[in-house]
Protein backbone atom coordinates (compact mmCIF):
# COMPACT_ATOMS: atom_id res chain seq x y z
CA UNK A 1 0.00 0.00 0.00
CA UNK A 2 1.17 3.48 -0.61
CA UNK A 3 1.05 5.43 2.50
CA UNK A 4 3.17 8.39 1.29
CA UNK A 5 0.19 11.07 0.86
CA UNK A 6 -1.88 8.85 3.00
CA UNK A 7 -3.61 10.49 6.66
CA UNK A 8 -5.35 7.65 7.78
CA UNK A 9 -5.36 3.94 5.96
CA UNK A 10 -7.81 1.10 7.16
CA UNK A 11 -6.27 -2.03 6.23
CA UNK A 12 -8.47 -5.53 5.38
CA UNK A 13 -10.99 -4.68 9.06
CA UNK A 14 -12.80 -6.69 9.99
CA UNK A 15 -15.80 -5.61 12.85
CA UNK A 16 -18.18 -8.29 14.88
CA UNK A 17 -20.05 -7.90 17.32
CA UNK A 18 -21.16 -11.10 19.47
CA UNK A 19 -19.98 -13.03 15.84
CA UNK A 20 -22.10 -10.96 13.95
CA UNK A 21 -20.12 -9.06 11.18
CA UNK A 22 -20.81 -6.02 10.51
CA UNK A 23 -17.88 -4.64 8.74
CA UNK A 24 -15.91 -7.33 6.13
CA UNK A 25 -12.81 -6.69 5.14
CA UNK A 26 -12.56 -2.23 4.65
CA UNK A 27 -9.86 -1.16 2.75
CA UNK A 28 -9.67 2.61 2.88
CA UNK A 29 -7.41 5.19 2.34
CA UNK A 30 -8.02 8.83 3.23
CA UNK A 31 -5.34 11.14 2.06
CA UNK A 32 -3.94 14.81 2.71
CA UNK A 33 -6.16 17.87 2.32
CA UNK A 34 -9.48 15.65 1.15
CA UNK A 35 -12.83 15.32 1.77
CA UNK A 36 -14.26 11.81 1.96
CA UNK A 37 -17.78 11.10 1.89
CA UNK A 38 -18.81 8.01 3.39
CA UNK A 39 -22.38 7.30 2.14
CA UNK A 40 -24.86 3.98 2.99
CA UNK A 41 -27.88 2.91 4.41
CA UNK A 42 -28.84 2.52 7.70
CA UNK A 43 -26.64 -0.25 9.46
CA UNK A 44 -24.20 -0.58 6.33
CA UNK A 45 -21.57 0.04 8.99
CA UNK A 46 -20.62 3.74 8.54
CA UNK A 47 -20.49 4.46 12.16
CA UNK A 48 -18.51 0.99 12.95
CA UNK A 49 -15.70 2.11 10.65
CA UNK A 50 -14.99 5.82 12.22
CA UNK A 51 -15.20 4.13 15.49
CA UNK A 52 -12.70 1.46 14.43
CA UNK A 53 -10.65 4.28 12.76
CA UNK A 54 -10.70 6.19 16.13
CA UNK A 55 -10.47 3.69 18.66
CA UNK A 56 -13.60 3.32 20.27
CA UNK A 57 -13.73 -0.03 18.51
CA UNK A 58 -10.76 -2.35 18.63
CA UNK A 59 -10.78 -4.26 14.86
CA UNK A 60 -11.26 -8.37 15.23
CA UNK A 61 -8.90 -8.06 12.24
CA UNK A 62 -7.36 -5.20 10.22
CA UNK A 63 -4.99 -2.97 10.42
CA UNK A 64 -5.50 0.55 11.26
CA UNK A 65 -2.58 3.36 9.55
CA UNK A 66 -2.28 7.33 10.52
CA UNK A 67 -0.07 8.89 8.83
CA UNK A 68 2.16 5.75 7.94
CA UNK A 69 2.43 4.40 10.98
CA UNK A 70 0.84 1.36 12.38
CA UNK A 71 -1.49 2.12 15.02
CA UNK A 72 -2.28 -0.28 18.00
CA UNK A 73 -5.67 1.15 18.54
CA UNK A 74 -6.93 0.83 22.42
CA UNK A 75 -8.47 4.29 23.15
CA UNK A 76 -9.58 7.61 21.55
CA UNK A 77 -6.64 9.03 23.04
CA UNK A 78 -4.53 6.95 20.42
CA UNK A 79 -6.28 8.51 17.27
CA UNK A 80 -6.91 12.22 18.96
CA UNK A 81 -3.09 12.25 19.79
CA UNK A 82 -2.33 11.81 15.93
CA UNK A 83 -4.45 14.66 15.14
CA UNK A 84 -7.64 13.18 14.23
CA UNK A 85 -10.72 14.58 16.28
CA UNK A 86 -13.99 13.24 15.71
CA UNK A 87 -17.98 14.04 16.30
CA UNK A 88 -19.75 11.12 16.64
CA UNK A 89 -23.30 10.50 15.99
CA UNK A 90 -24.17 9.83 20.14
CA UNK A 91 -22.07 13.09 20.15
CA UNK A 92 -20.34 11.98 22.79
CA UNK A 93 -21.82 14.50 26.05
CA UNK A 94 -21.92 14.43 29.51
CA UNK A 95 -25.39 15.48 30.39
CA UNK A 96 -24.94 16.57 33.84
CA UNK A 97 -21.62 17.94 33.77
CA UNK A 98 -20.91 21.29 32.68
CA UNK A 99 -20.27 22.52 29.33
CA UNK A 100 -16.40 23.57 30.21
CA UNK A 101 -15.66 19.81 31.67
CA UNK A 102 -17.34 18.41 28.39
CA UNK A 103 -15.13 20.59 25.99
CA UNK A 104 -12.00 19.29 27.90
CA UNK A 105 -12.80 16.20 28.84
CA UNK A 106 -10.05 13.53 28.04
CA UNK A 107 -7.65 16.52 27.25
CA UNK A 108 -7.77 18.57 30.26
CA UNK A 109 -5.56 21.78 30.74
CA UNK A 110 -3.75 20.56 33.89
CA UNK A 111 -0.45 20.73 35.84
CA UNK A 112 2.43 18.27 36.68
CA UNK A 113 -0.01 16.79 39.06
CA UNK A 114 -3.07 16.56 36.97
CA UNK A 115 -4.74 19.14 38.56
CA UNK A 116 -6.71 21.09 36.10
CA UNK A 117 -6.88 24.77 35.74
CA UNK A 118 -10.30 25.16 35.75
CA UNK A 119 -10.41 28.97 35.81
CA UNK A 120 -8.90 28.48 32.29
CA UNK A 121 -10.61 26.15 30.92
CA UNK A 122 -13.97 27.93 32.10
CA UNK A 123 -12.51 30.99 30.02
CA UNK A 124 -11.91 29.19 27.42
CA UNK A 125 -15.16 27.44 26.69
CA UNK A 126 -16.43 30.45 27.32
CA UNK A 127 -14.63 32.22 24.34
CA UNK A 128 -15.71 29.16 22.26
CA UNK A 129 -19.64 29.23 23.37
CA UNK A 130 -19.11 32.96 22.33
CA UNK A 131 -16.98 33.29 19.18
CA UNK A 132 -17.51 29.54 17.44
CA UNK A 133 -21.48 29.18 18.12
CA UNK A 134 -22.83 32.67 18.88
CA UNK A 135 -24.30 31.84 21.77
CA UNK A 136 -25.77 34.87 23.33
CA UNK A 137 -28.41 33.40 25.32
CA UNK A 138 -27.10 34.83 29.12
CA UNK A 139 -29.45 31.29 30.37
CA UNK A 140 -26.60 29.51 28.94
CA UNK A 141 -22.92 29.36 30.27
CA UNK A 142 -19.78 27.51 30.64
CA UNK A 143 -21.36 26.12 33.59
CA UNK A 144 -24.44 25.16 32.34
CA UNK A 145 -25.17 21.34 32.72
CA UNK A 146 -25.35 19.63 29.08
CA UNK A 147 -28.94 18.37 29.68
CA UNK A 148 -30.02 22.18 29.52
CA UNK A 149 -29.59 22.66 26.18
CA UNK A 150 -31.55 21.62 23.11
CA UNK A 151 -30.90 19.18 20.70
CA UNK A 152 -28.82 21.45 18.17
CA UNK A 153 -27.14 23.31 20.79
CA UNK A 154 -25.57 19.85 21.93
CA UNK A 155 -24.36 19.32 18.21
CA UNK A 156 -23.06 22.29 18.53
CA UNK A 157 -20.99 22.03 21.31
CA UNK A 158 -20.07 18.26 20.50
CA UNK A 159 -18.93 20.43 16.55
CA UNK A 160 -17.50 23.25 18.12
CA UNK A 161 -15.09 20.81 21.05
CA UNK A 162 -13.88 18.84 17.55
CA UNK A 163 -12.84 22.54 15.66
CA UNK A 164 -11.62 23.94 18.71
CA UNK A 165 -8.60 21.17 18.86
CA UNK A 166 -7.12 21.83 15.69
CA UNK A 167 -6.94 18.83 14.30
CA UNK A 168 -5.44 17.44 11.09
CA UNK A 169 -8.18 14.69 10.14
CA UNK A 170 -11.59 15.65 11.43
CA UNK A 171 -14.34 13.06 11.20
CA UNK A 172 -18.36 14.17 11.65
CA UNK A 173 -20.64 11.40 11.75
CA UNK A 174 -24.61 13.25 10.65
CA UNK A 175 -23.43 16.59 11.82
CA UNK A 176 -26.01 17.91 9.84
CA UNK A 177 -28.78 15.29 11.83
CA UNK A 178 -31.86 17.48 13.08
CA UNK A 179 -30.42 21.04 12.56
CA UNK A 180 -32.31 24.03 10.67
CA UNK A 181 -31.36 25.43 7.65
CA UNK A 182 -29.17 27.94 8.57
CA UNK A 183 -27.14 25.77 11.09
CA UNK A 184 -26.96 22.94 8.20
CA UNK A 185 -25.29 25.48 6.18
CA UNK A 186 -23.29 27.00 8.92
CA UNK A 187 -21.89 22.89 9.07
CA UNK A 188 -21.34 22.68 5.57
CA UNK A 189 -19.13 25.78 5.48
CA UNK A 190 -16.81 24.61 8.50
CA UNK A 191 -16.22 21.18 6.00
CA UNK A 192 -15.56 23.43 2.49
CA UNK A 193 -13.02 25.26 5.58
CA UNK A 194 -11.71 22.30 6.44
CA UNK A 195 -10.78 21.38 3.66
CA UNK A 196 -9.58 25.22 2.55
CA UNK A 197 -6.91 25.06 5.46
CA UNK A 198 -5.78 21.73 3.67
CA UNK A 199 -6.30 19.63 6.56
CA UNK A 200 -8.56 16.27 6.12
CA UNK A 201 -12.13 15.44 6.49
CA UNK A 202 -14.53 12.39 6.30
CA UNK A 203 -18.39 13.47 6.41
CA UNK A 204 -21.10 10.94 6.83
CA UNK A 205 -24.45 12.35 5.68
CA UNK A 206 -27.43 10.58 4.40
CA UNK A 207 -28.16 14.35 2.47
CA UNK A 208 -26.49 13.06 -1.00
CA UNK A 209 -26.96 16.88 -1.63
CA UNK A 210 -25.18 18.07 1.72
CA UNK A 211 -22.11 15.24 0.83
CA UNK A 212 -21.88 16.13 -3.11
CA UNK A 213 -21.80 19.79 -2.54
CA UNK A 214 -18.92 19.65 0.04
CA UNK A 215 -16.56 16.13 -0.94
CA UNK A 216 -14.14 15.31 -3.14
CA UNK A 217 -14.79 11.64 -3.12
CA UNK A 218 -17.61 9.28 -2.45
CA UNK A 219 -17.16 5.84 -0.87
CA UNK A 220 -20.64 3.71 -1.01
CA UNK A 221 -21.09 1.19 1.93
CA UNK A 222 -23.21 -1.63 1.60
CA UNK A 223 -23.89 -4.34 4.57
CA UNK A 224 -20.22 -3.99 5.59
CA UNK A 225 -18.40 -3.85 2.43
CA UNK A 226 -17.09 -0.72 0.29
CA UNK A 227 -19.60 -1.20 -2.88
CA UNK A 228 -17.66 1.64 -4.98
CA UNK A 229 -16.18 5.11 -4.75
CA UNK A 230 -16.02 7.65 -7.06
CA UNK A 231 -14.33 11.34 -7.55
CA UNK A 232 -16.39 14.41 -7.87
CA UNK A 233 -15.34 14.42 -11.28
CA UNK A 234 -17.01 10.96 -12.10
CA UNK A 235 -19.89 11.89 -11.36
CA UNK A 236 -22.99 13.80 -11.18
CA UNK A 237 -24.77 14.61 -7.69
CA UNK A 238 -28.10 13.05 -10.23
CA UNK A 239 -26.02 9.87 -10.79
CA UNK A 240 -24.61 9.65 -7.55
CA UNK A 241 -28.36 9.54 -6.36
CA UNK A 242 -29.30 7.43 -8.90
CA UNK A 243 -26.33 4.74 -7.78
CA UNK A 244 -27.66 4.90 -4.43
CA UNK A 245 -31.28 4.32 -4.98
CA UNK A 246 -30.09 1.27 -7.07
CA UNK A 247 -28.51 -0.45 -4.56
CA UNK A 248 -31.12 0.16 -2.27
CA UNK A 249 -33.38 -1.36 -4.30
CA UNK A 250 -31.08 -4.17 -6.11
CA UNK A 251 -28.37 -4.31 -3.58
CA UNK A 252 -25.64 -3.89 -6.52
CA UNK A 253 -24.08 -0.71 -8.44
CA UNK A 254 -25.22 -0.38 -11.54
CA UNK A 255 -22.02 0.51 -13.97
CA UNK A 256 -22.93 3.92 -15.94
CA UNK B 1 -10.90 36.66 28.76
CA UNK B 2 -13.59 38.09 30.01
CA UNK B 3 -15.70 34.84 30.84
CA UNK B 4 -18.40 36.96 33.40
CA UNK B 5 -20.04 38.15 30.15
CA UNK B 6 -21.75 35.15 29.42
CA UNK B 7 -21.71 34.23 33.01
CA UNK B 8 -24.32 36.01 35.06
CA UNK B 9 -23.19 34.04 38.53
CA UNK B 10 -19.91 36.16 38.51
CA UNK B 11 -20.98 39.70 37.42
CA UNK B 12 -19.70 41.71 40.48
CA UNK B 13 -22.85 42.34 41.91
CA UNK B 14 -23.61 38.95 42.86
CA UNK B 15 -22.08 37.95 46.12
CA UNK B 16 -19.84 34.73 46.38
CA UNK B 17 -22.11 33.49 48.41
CA UNK B 18 -24.70 33.33 45.63
CA UNK B 19 -21.96 31.81 42.91
CA UNK B 20 -21.34 28.83 45.83
CA UNK B 21 -25.27 28.79 45.75
CA UNK B 22 -26.37 29.03 41.83
CA UNK B 23 -22.80 26.34 41.07
CA UNK B 24 -23.57 24.06 44.25
CA UNK B 25 -26.52 23.90 46.05
CA UNK B 26 -26.16 20.68 47.45
CA UNK B 27 -22.98 21.69 49.35
CA UNK B 28 -24.72 25.06 50.71
CA UNK B 29 -27.73 22.44 51.47
CA UNK B 30 -25.23 20.30 53.48
CA UNK B 31 -23.97 22.77 55.08
CA UNK B 32 -27.10 24.53 56.81
CA UNK B 33 -28.00 21.15 57.99
CA UNK B 34 -25.05 20.70 59.44
CA UNK B 35 -25.35 23.78 61.06
CA UNK B 36 -28.89 24.00 62.24
CA UNK B 37 -28.34 19.87 63.53
CA UNK B 38 -25.27 21.66 65.54
CA UNK B 39 -27.36 24.52 66.80
CA UNK B 40 -29.73 21.93 68.07
CA UNK B 41 -26.86 20.48 70.06
CA UNK B 42 -25.53 23.36 71.86
CA UNK B 43 -29.01 24.40 72.49
CA UNK B 44 -29.61 21.00 73.61
CA UNK B 45 -26.73 20.57 75.71
CA UNK B 46 -25.08 23.79 76.23
CA UNK B 47 -22.82 21.87 79.04
CA UNK B 48 -21.37 19.50 76.97
CA UNK B 49 -21.34 21.45 73.77
CA UNK B 50 -19.29 24.62 75.22
CA UNK B 51 -16.67 21.90 76.68
CA UNK B 52 -14.13 20.31 74.19
CA UNK B 53 -14.10 16.85 75.70
CA UNK B 54 -16.96 16.07 73.29
CA UNK B 55 -14.72 17.48 70.44
CA UNK B 56 -12.20 15.24 71.37
CA UNK B 57 -14.47 12.80 71.98
CA UNK B 58 -15.60 12.90 68.01
CA UNK B 59 -11.87 13.78 66.96
CA UNK B 60 -10.61 9.87 68.07
CA UNK B 61 -13.96 8.33 66.99
CA UNK B 62 -14.90 9.82 63.71
CA UNK B 63 -11.75 9.39 60.92
CA UNK B 64 -12.01 5.19 61.01
CA UNK B 65 -16.02 5.95 59.14
CA UNK B 66 -15.01 8.77 57.75
CA UNK B 67 -11.84 7.68 55.25
CA UNK B 68 -13.75 4.52 54.54
CA UNK B 69 -17.06 7.11 53.51
CA UNK B 70 -14.21 9.37 51.01
CA UNK B 71 -13.56 6.12 49.18
CA UNK B 72 -16.42 5.34 48.93
CA UNK B 73 -17.45 8.35 47.49
CA UNK B 74 -15.49 8.09 44.08
CA UNK B 75 -17.20 4.24 44.04
CA UNK B 76 -20.82 6.33 44.62
CA UNK B 77 -20.09 8.30 41.88
CA UNK B 78 -19.28 5.70 38.99
CA UNK B 79 -22.57 4.57 39.79
CA UNK B 80 -21.58 1.57 41.42
CA UNK B 81 -20.99 0.26 45.07
CA UNK B 82 -18.90 -1.18 47.17
CA UNK B 83 -20.61 -3.85 50.31
CA UNK B 84 -16.98 -4.91 50.94
CA UNK B 85 -15.33 -2.43 51.87
CA UNK B 86 -15.59 -3.17 56.14
CA UNK B 87 -14.08 -6.92 55.33
CA UNK B 88 -11.35 -5.46 52.77
CA UNK B 89 -10.32 -3.31 56.39
CA UNK B 90 -10.77 -6.48 58.53
CA UNK B 91 -8.50 -8.56 55.99
CA UNK B 92 -5.97 -5.62 56.18
CA UNK B 93 -6.25 -5.35 59.78
CA UNK B 94 -5.06 -9.01 60.28
CA UNK B 95 -1.83 -8.45 57.91
CA UNK B 96 -1.10 -5.21 60.14
CA UNK B 97 -1.54 -6.63 63.50
CA UNK B 98 0.73 -10.01 62.06
CA UNK B 99 2.91 -8.12 59.99
CA UNK B 100 3.73 -5.84 63.72
CA UNK B 101 3.61 -9.14 65.68
CA UNK B 102 6.53 -10.40 63.59
CA UNK B 103 8.89 -7.27 62.53
CA UNK B 104 7.76 -4.81 65.38
CA UNK B 105 7.96 -1.99 62.89
CA UNK B 106 4.90 -0.12 62.42
CA UNK B 107 6.03 1.44 59.25
CA UNK B 108 6.63 -1.90 57.61
CA UNK B 109 3.26 -3.16 59.19
CA UNK B 110 1.51 0.28 57.86
CA UNK B 111 2.88 -0.64 54.50
CA UNK B 112 1.73 -4.23 53.98
CA UNK B 113 -1.75 -3.39 55.53
CA UNK B 114 -2.45 -0.74 52.42
CA UNK B 115 -0.68 -2.91 50.02
CA UNK B 116 -3.49 -5.58 51.07
CA UNK B 117 -6.63 -3.14 51.24
CA UNK B 118 -5.09 -2.49 47.67
CA UNK B 119 -4.90 -6.00 46.32
CA UNK B 120 -8.16 -6.64 47.65
CA UNK B 121 -9.44 -3.43 45.88
CA UNK B 122 -7.88 -4.54 42.50
CA UNK B 123 -9.56 -7.58 43.04
CA UNK B 124 -12.90 -6.26 43.38
CA UNK B 125 -12.11 -4.40 40.85
CA UNK B 126 -11.17 -7.30 38.29
CA UNK B 127 -14.73 -8.71 39.29
CA UNK B 128 -16.32 -5.60 38.32
CA UNK B 129 -14.60 -4.65 35.28
CA UNK B 130 -13.18 -7.41 33.43
CA UNK B 131 -15.44 -10.27 34.43
CA UNK B 132 -18.61 -8.08 34.33
CA UNK B 133 -20.10 -8.75 37.54
CA UNK B 134 -22.62 -6.20 38.80
CA UNK B 135 -20.76 -4.08 41.42
CA UNK B 136 -23.68 -4.62 44.19
CA UNK B 137 -23.41 -8.79 43.13
CA UNK B 138 -19.74 -8.64 43.56
CA UNK B 139 -19.31 -7.16 46.61
CA UNK B 140 -21.82 -9.01 48.27
CA UNK B 141 -19.78 -12.09 47.49
CA UNK B 142 -16.38 -10.42 48.77
CA UNK B 143 -17.82 -8.92 51.41
CA UNK B 144 -18.68 -12.68 52.82
CA UNK B 145 -15.40 -13.90 51.14
CA UNK B 146 -12.96 -11.32 52.74
CA UNK B 147 -14.64 -12.11 55.84
CA UNK B 148 -14.35 -15.80 55.92
CA UNK B 149 -10.85 -15.29 55.23
CA UNK B 150 -10.51 -13.39 58.14
CA UNK B 151 -11.99 -15.39 59.99
CA UNK B 152 -9.73 -18.76 58.75
CA UNK B 153 -6.49 -16.69 59.31
CA UNK B 154 -7.42 -15.28 62.78
CA UNK B 155 -9.13 -18.73 64.07
CA UNK B 156 -11.15 -16.45 66.06
CA UNK B 157 -8.75 -14.73 68.04
CA UNK B 158 -8.03 -11.34 68.55
CA UNK B 159 -4.22 -10.04 68.54
CA UNK B 160 -3.15 -7.43 70.90
CA UNK B 161 -0.40 -4.91 69.75
CA UNK B 162 0.22 -2.84 73.38
CA UNK B 163 4.02 -2.70 72.10
CA UNK B 164 2.83 0.03 69.40
CA UNK B 165 2.52 2.65 72.09
CA UNK B 166 6.67 2.57 72.40
CA UNK B 167 7.37 3.52 68.38
CA UNK B 168 7.54 7.00 67.60
CA UNK B 169 5.24 6.34 64.42
CA UNK B 170 2.78 5.82 67.36
CA UNK B 171 2.50 9.45 68.25
CA UNK B 172 2.80 10.42 64.41
CA UNK B 173 -0.62 8.01 63.52
CA UNK B 174 -2.63 8.75 67.14
CA UNK B 175 -1.08 10.55 69.48
CA UNK B 176 -2.13 13.86 70.50
CA UNK B 177 -1.71 16.84 69.31
CA UNK B 178 -0.83 19.99 71.35
CA UNK B 179 -1.53 17.21 74.20
CA UNK B 180 -5.33 17.38 73.02
CA UNK B 181 -6.26 16.82 69.31
CA UNK B 182 -6.25 12.98 68.12
CA UNK B 183 -3.76 12.92 65.35
CA UNK B 184 -5.85 10.23 63.33
CA UNK B 185 -8.70 13.40 63.19
CA UNK B 186 -5.81 15.56 61.82
CA UNK B 187 -4.47 13.01 59.62
CA UNK B 188 -8.24 12.64 58.32
CA UNK B 189 -8.95 16.40 57.62
CA UNK B 190 -5.48 16.51 55.60
CA UNK B 191 -6.79 13.68 53.56
CA UNK B 192 -10.03 14.58 52.95
CA UNK B 193 -8.68 18.01 51.51
CA UNK B 194 -6.66 16.51 48.99
CA UNK B 195 -9.56 14.18 48.50
CA UNK B 196 -12.09 17.17 48.08
CA UNK B 197 -9.34 19.05 45.66
CA UNK B 198 -9.08 16.21 43.76
CA UNK B 199 -12.77 15.18 43.37
CA UNK B 200 -13.76 18.65 41.73
CA UNK B 201 -10.15 19.83 40.20
CA UNK B 202 -8.49 16.25 39.10
CA UNK B 203 -8.08 14.81 36.24
CA UNK B 204 -9.20 11.70 37.94
CA UNK B 205 -12.00 13.19 39.76
CA UNK B 206 -13.62 14.71 36.35
CA UNK B 207 -13.00 11.22 34.75
CA UNK B 208 -14.94 9.42 37.65
CA UNK B 209 -18.07 12.01 37.22
CA UNK B 210 -18.07 11.22 33.23
CA UNK B 211 -17.44 7.51 33.42
CA UNK B 212 -20.50 7.89 36.67
CA UNK B 213 -22.29 10.20 34.30
CA UNK B 214 -22.18 7.96 30.52
CA UNK B 215 -19.67 5.32 29.61
CA UNK B 216 -20.01 4.95 26.32
CA UNK B 217 -19.95 8.73 25.90
CA UNK B 218 -17.04 8.67 28.12
CA UNK B 219 -15.16 6.52 26.24
CA UNK B 220 -15.52 8.38 22.47
CA UNK B 221 -14.43 11.47 24.92
CA UNK B 222 -10.91 9.58 25.20
CA UNK B 223 -11.67 8.88 28.85
CA UNK B 224 -10.15 5.45 29.76
CA UNK B 225 -13.00 4.06 31.68
CA UNK B 226 -11.23 0.54 32.67
CA UNK B 227 -8.65 2.62 34.09
CA UNK B 228 -10.65 5.32 36.07
CA UNK B 229 -12.89 1.88 37.29
CA UNK B 230 -9.89 0.38 38.63
CA UNK B 231 -8.39 2.95 40.00
CA UNK B 232 -11.56 3.57 42.27
CA UNK B 233 -11.87 0.52 43.81
CA UNK B 234 -8.00 0.16 44.44
CA UNK B 235 -8.65 3.62 46.04
CA UNK B 236 -11.17 2.31 48.26
CA UNK B 237 -9.16 -0.80 49.16
CA UNK B 238 -6.28 2.00 50.20
CA UNK B 239 -9.05 3.96 52.51
CA UNK B 240 -9.88 0.65 53.86
CA UNK B 241 -6.37 0.08 54.52
CA UNK B 242 -5.48 3.05 56.16
CA UNK B 243 -8.85 3.13 58.05
CA UNK B 244 -8.05 -0.09 59.56
CA UNK B 245 -3.88 1.41 60.79
CA UNK B 246 -5.88 4.49 62.44
CA UNK B 247 -8.55 2.13 63.85
CA UNK B 248 -6.09 -0.82 65.36
CA UNK B 249 -3.25 2.23 66.63
CA UNK B 250 -6.04 3.25 68.44
CA UNK B 251 -7.09 0.67 70.29
CA UNK B 252 -3.71 -1.18 70.01
CA UNK B 253 -5.93 -4.39 69.87
CA UNK B 254 -6.86 -6.36 66.46
CA UNK B 255 -9.90 -8.59 66.69
CA UNK B 256 -11.63 -10.23 63.62
CA UNK B 257 -14.37 -8.50 63.18
CA UNK B 258 -12.54 -5.04 62.86
CA UNK B 259 -14.74 -2.98 60.39
CA UNK B 260 -18.08 -4.79 61.12
CA UNK B 261 -20.82 -2.08 61.20
CA UNK B 262 -18.75 0.57 59.13
CA UNK B 263 -20.58 0.09 56.17
CA UNK B 264 -23.45 1.92 56.67
CA UNK B 265 -23.06 4.72 58.57
CA UNK B 266 -20.05 5.31 55.69
CA UNK B 267 -22.65 5.12 53.11
CA UNK B 268 -24.91 7.17 54.94
CA UNK B 269 -22.11 9.83 55.19
CA UNK B 270 -22.12 9.56 50.95
CA UNK B 271 -25.62 10.21 50.33
CA UNK B 272 -26.50 12.88 52.75
CA UNK B 273 -23.20 14.72 51.46
CA UNK B 274 -25.33 14.63 48.10
CA UNK B 275 -23.62 12.05 46.05
CA UNK B 276 -26.47 10.58 43.83
CA UNK B 277 -26.73 6.48 43.21
CA UNK B 278 -27.20 6.98 39.47
CA UNK B 279 -23.73 8.12 39.50
CA UNK B 280 -22.07 11.25 37.61
CA UNK B 281 -22.94 13.52 40.27
CA UNK B 282 -21.45 14.06 43.81
CA UNK B 283 -19.54 16.28 46.22
CA UNK B 284 -16.80 15.50 47.97
CA UNK B 285 -17.24 18.38 50.15
CA UNK B 286 -20.90 17.32 50.97
CA UNK B 287 -19.24 13.41 52.06
CA UNK B 288 -16.99 15.59 54.82
CA UNK B 289 -19.78 17.26 56.29
CA UNK B 290 -21.75 14.29 56.18
CA UNK B 291 -19.05 12.63 58.12
CA UNK B 292 -19.07 14.90 61.08
CA UNK B 293 -22.91 14.83 61.14
CA UNK B 294 -23.00 11.12 60.63
CA UNK B 295 -20.04 10.63 63.28
CA UNK B 296 -21.74 13.05 65.30
CA UNK B 297 -25.25 12.46 65.74
CA UNK B 298 -25.67 9.72 67.95
CA UNK B 299 -23.48 11.09 70.65
CA UNK B 300 -24.65 14.17 70.14
CA UNK B 301 -28.75 12.66 70.76
CA UNK B 302 -27.55 11.14 73.91
CA UNK B 303 -25.27 14.06 75.29
CA UNK B 304 -29.44 15.89 74.99
CA UNK B 305 -30.24 13.84 77.23
CA UNK B 306 -32.90 12.32 74.79
CA UNK B 307 -33.10 8.53 75.77
CA UNK B 308 -30.83 6.52 73.44
CA UNK B 309 -33.39 4.63 71.64
CA UNK B 310 -34.45 7.27 70.24
CA UNK B 311 -30.79 8.05 68.17
CA UNK B 312 -31.82 6.01 64.98
CA UNK B 313 -35.26 7.52 64.70
CA UNK B 314 -33.35 11.22 65.07
CA UNK B 315 -30.93 9.36 62.70
CA UNK B 316 -33.43 8.20 59.62
CA UNK B 317 -35.18 11.35 60.08
CA UNK B 318 -32.08 13.63 59.33
CA UNK B 319 -31.08 11.00 56.29
CA UNK B 320 -34.76 11.12 54.91
CA UNK B 321 -35.02 15.07 55.68
CA UNK B 322 -31.78 15.78 53.72
CA UNK B 323 -32.21 13.28 50.68
CA UNK B 324 -35.34 14.96 50.20
CA UNK B 325 -34.00 18.55 50.32
CA UNK B 326 -31.79 17.12 47.90
CA UNK B 327 -34.40 15.12 45.33
CA UNK B 328 -36.29 18.62 45.03
CA UNK B 329 -32.64 20.81 44.40
CA UNK B 330 -32.16 19.14 41.15
CA UNK B 331 -35.52 18.80 39.97
CA UNK B 332 -35.41 22.99 40.32
N1 LIG C 1 -21.84 -1.80 19.95
C1 LIG C 1 -22.54 -2.59 19.11
N2 LIG C 1 -22.98 -3.80 19.52
C2 LIG C 1 -23.67 -4.61 18.68
N3 LIG C 1 -23.98 -4.29 17.42
C3 LIG C 1 -23.58 -3.11 16.95
C4 LIG C 1 -22.84 -2.19 17.76
N4 LIG C 1 -22.58 -1.09 17.04
C5 LIG C 1 -23.12 -1.31 15.83
N5 LIG C 1 -23.72 -2.51 15.76
C6 LIG C 1 -24.40 -3.07 14.58
O1 LIG C 1 -23.57 -2.86 13.47
C7 LIG C 1 -24.30 -2.51 12.33
C8 LIG C 1 -23.74 -1.25 11.73
O2 LIG C 1 -23.96 -0.18 12.63
P1 LIG C 1 -23.48 1.30 12.31
O3 LIG C 1 -23.84 2.13 13.48
O4 LIG C 1 -22.05 1.27 11.92
O5 LIG C 1 -24.36 1.69 11.06
P2 LIG C 1 -24.43 3.07 10.27
O6 LIG C 1 -24.01 2.80 8.90
O7 LIG C 1 -23.70 4.12 11.01
O8 LIG C 1 -25.99 3.36 10.32
P3 LIG C 1 -26.80 4.74 10.51
O9 LIG C 1 -26.86 5.40 9.19
O10 LIG C 1 -28.15 4.29 10.94
O11 LIG C 1 -26.10 5.53 11.54
C9 LIG C 1 -25.74 -2.39 12.78
O12 LIG C 1 -26.43 -3.54 12.37
C10 LIG C 1 -25.67 -2.33 14.27
O13 LIG C 1 -26.77 -2.97 14.84
MG1 LIG D 1 -24.22 5.74 12.03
Amino acid sequence: MDLSNSLLSLENIHMSFRRVDVLKGIDLTINRGEVVALVGDNGAGKSTIIKVMTGVHHPTKGKVYIKGEHVNMRSVQDSRTRGVETVYQERALADQQEIWRNVFAGREIRNRLGFMDVKRQRAEAAQLLRERMGFTSRAITTDSEVAGLSGGEKQGVAIARALFFEADLIILDEPTMGLSLKETDKVLKFVRNIREQGKSAILIDHNILHVYSVADRFVILDRGKIAGQFTKDQISREQLIDIMVDLHQTGQIKTH
Amino acid sequence: MDSSMHNPAATPEKSGLSVAMARNPIDVAITVIAMLLFGMYLIGAPEVYLHFDIYRSFMSTLPYMGLLALGATFIVTLGEIDLSFPSVMGVAAWVFATVFTMTGSIPISFLACIGTGMICGALNGLLITRIGVPSIVATIGTMFLWRGLVNVLAQGKGIPLVEMRDSVFYDVLVGRLFGQIPMQFVWFCLIAILMIAIYKRHVFGSHVLFVGDNKSSAQMMGIRVYRTRMTCYILMGAMSGLSAVFLLSEVTYFWPTTGDGFLLPALAAVFIGGTSVFGGRGSMYGTFVGILIIGSLEAGIVAMGVQGFYTQLIYGLTITVAVSIYALVMKK
